[in-house]
């Protein structure tokens, strides 16, 4: 999932504060699933905003709407509705989901509630990490499974450097030494052969590298 | 030869190699660079010169190493894919060689987390075993990574570090072996004070016969004070220094500790002289420069050869 957080309080008043009536936008999938930015979170940051305000002696009208998808136009398309109703919209979606709205409602500013974080996993209850960093060519094949360009500091593809230190990562012991991890797993599943092939320099087109990607698929494009 | 370095020449005639290492200043002082190259002098067979070393800024390598060449001196290239893409360090090759640099180290390098611009975008465009492959496609096939032909192929010898007290140990001489298939010439370790561990890996890498394909130079670093053993035992990643080094170095009055710091390293030189697939040493005495010539001396690695 993309994993976010909420931004400080104090930021988000920033971008209220001129104004008297947001609508303010949550979503149903990957910033519920972490708590971030779903029908709870929208709740919880509408009080909030309300009572800061009031204590500054200012009255806020907040409209309360949590999306199927604000990454999805035809989700987005149902905040026609509110849209006249609203000074801003205030949208507790990822990156995507922001600018889903921008796109779709030129007229009205809109603001990030949250600080999108990376494509992770949960942990374990209220801890999420990241893995995968989306470079468009996956090697998790060769590396059993865990992924160094995302989860080295180094995105080093011929692991471990010289820094690996019982497990953990020279930058942070709170860090795992990926590297470990894919060692452990080869060893695991009798692949300790495939360690000393090297791995080639990466063709980065096909990430971020490449400049802003995009997917066509000819069999469902319109 | 596959190159005119003076390393590869010393290696070919069956000599120990000595090298050491400068860091270039913080700052636009050329003066520095010679001074510190100055001392070397005779001693050494060739000198690393830092890149941005510990991730804190400092004069280019490459700007330092051409300094050192032309007080006929012979410096070793060193860099990192940390602060650029394959573009630049392969335009930075081709430069080096244009001034006669015939040397090189290839590393990964210290993460930005370390230095003073922990804000920096890191760039890992390759990881230290890519950038030997590529130093090699430049000399072999006189090609550049991307595929096109060099007019006039950089001719490196190539270097490329190995830290044998990193985790996990049992990768250890696999990585290696790794470093080799992609094409290095020769090997500097971390410094080496746990000298069993050290020989224990030797030994791993004779058994594979890797060391009649690369030239090993343990690393040497004189400990200045007690706590500096203390520091590099517990602050440094990947770094091993047994208790009995910390006890003896904190065993002797602190006006005696830097003497018997050079005494450990020497003792250290003539113990690894006589284990199989050593070639040399690299002698890194940080911001102590001064004290490699009594090293070298003092370890019987004098006279160096003259070709």
């Amino acid at each position: 999932m993309i994993t976010a957080e909420r931004k400080p309080m104090e930021e988000i008043l920033e971008f209220v504060r001129p104004y008297s009536r947001i609508l303010l936008v949550g979503c149903n999938e990957c910033v519920t699933v972490c708590a971030a930015g779903g029908r709870k979170e929208v709740g919880i940051l509408s009080a909030g905003l309300q009572m800061a305000l009031m204590k500054e002696g200012k009255t806020l009208d907040v409209k309360e709407v949590t999306l199927e998808r604000q990454c999805d136009p035809e989700y987005v398309e149902e905040l026609v509705t509110y849209i006249d109703q609203a000074d801003i919209i205030l949208s507790m979606a990822c990156g995507c989901g922001v600018q889903e709205i921008a796109r779709r409602y030129k007229e009205k500013p809109v603001y990030p509630a949250l600080n999108t974080k990376f494509m992770g996993a949960s942990e374990r209850q209220g801890i999420w990490a990241e893995r995968c960093q989306g470079c468009g060519d996956c090697l998790l094949g060769i590396t059993g499974g865990i992924c160094p360009i995302a989860r080295c500091s180094k995105r080093i593809m011929n692991g471990p450097c010289g820094g690996s230190t019982q497990g953990k990562c020279e930058i942070s012991s709170d860090v795992d030494c990926v590297w470990q991890l894919i060692w452990d797993r080869l060893k695991a599943l009798g692949m300790e052969n495939r360690y000393e092939d090297i791995m080639a320099a990466k063709d980065w087109r096909s990430s971020r590298d490449g400049g802003p990607r995009k997917i066509i698929r000819e069999d469902l494009a319109e | 030869m596959k190159t005119e370095s003076n390393i590869e020449k010393i290696l070919a005639s069956g000599q120990l190699v000595v090298t050491s290492e400068c860091g270039p200043p913080r700052g636009a002082v050329p003066e520095k660079v010679k001074e510190k190259a100055e001392m070397l002098r005779g001693y050494v067979d060739g000198i690393n010169v830092t890149d941005n070393q510990t991730a804190m800024v400092r004069m280019s390598s490459l700007a330092a190493c051409i300094i050192i060449k032309q007080m006929g001196l012979d410096p070793i290239l060193q860099m990192v894919t940390r602060d650029r893409n394959r573009l630049a360090m392969q335009s930075d090759i081709i430069g080096a060689y244009a001034h006669g640099i015939n040397t090189m180290l290839c590393l990964s390098g210290d993460h930005p987390h370390f230095g003073d611009h922990p804000m920096a975008a890191n760039v890992y465009d390759l990881d230290s075993i890519q950038f030997i492959q590529m130093v090699k496609k430049m000399r072999d096939e006189g090609k550049f990574q991307g595929g096109e032909d060099i007019d006039t192929p950089p001719k490196m010898f190539i270097g490329a570090a190995a830290n044998p007290f990193a985790d996990p140990f049992e990768l250890r001489v696999a990585r290696l072996a790794k470093k080799i298939k992609a094409g290095v010439d020769f090997i500097q370790t971390q410094c080496v004070y746990n000298l069993d561990k050290f020989e224990t890996w030797m030994k791993g890498v004779c058994d594979r016969g890797l060391h009649e394909k690369v030239a090993i130079l343990p690393g040497i670093t004189p400990m200045k004070t007690a706590g500096m053993a203390r520091y590099m035992k517990n602050k440094v990643p990947g770094m091993d220094v047994p208790d009995e080094l910390v006890k003896r170095m904190a065993g002797v009055p602190k006006e005696k500790q830097a003497e018997e710091g050079i005494k450990i390293s020497i003792e250290a030189i003539e113990r690894l002289k006589e284990v199989e697939g050593v070639r040399g040493f690299h002698i890194m005495a940080i911001e102590w420069e001064q004290k490699v010539p009594e090293i070298v001396e003092k370890a019987g690695l004098l006279p160096r050869p003259q070709f």
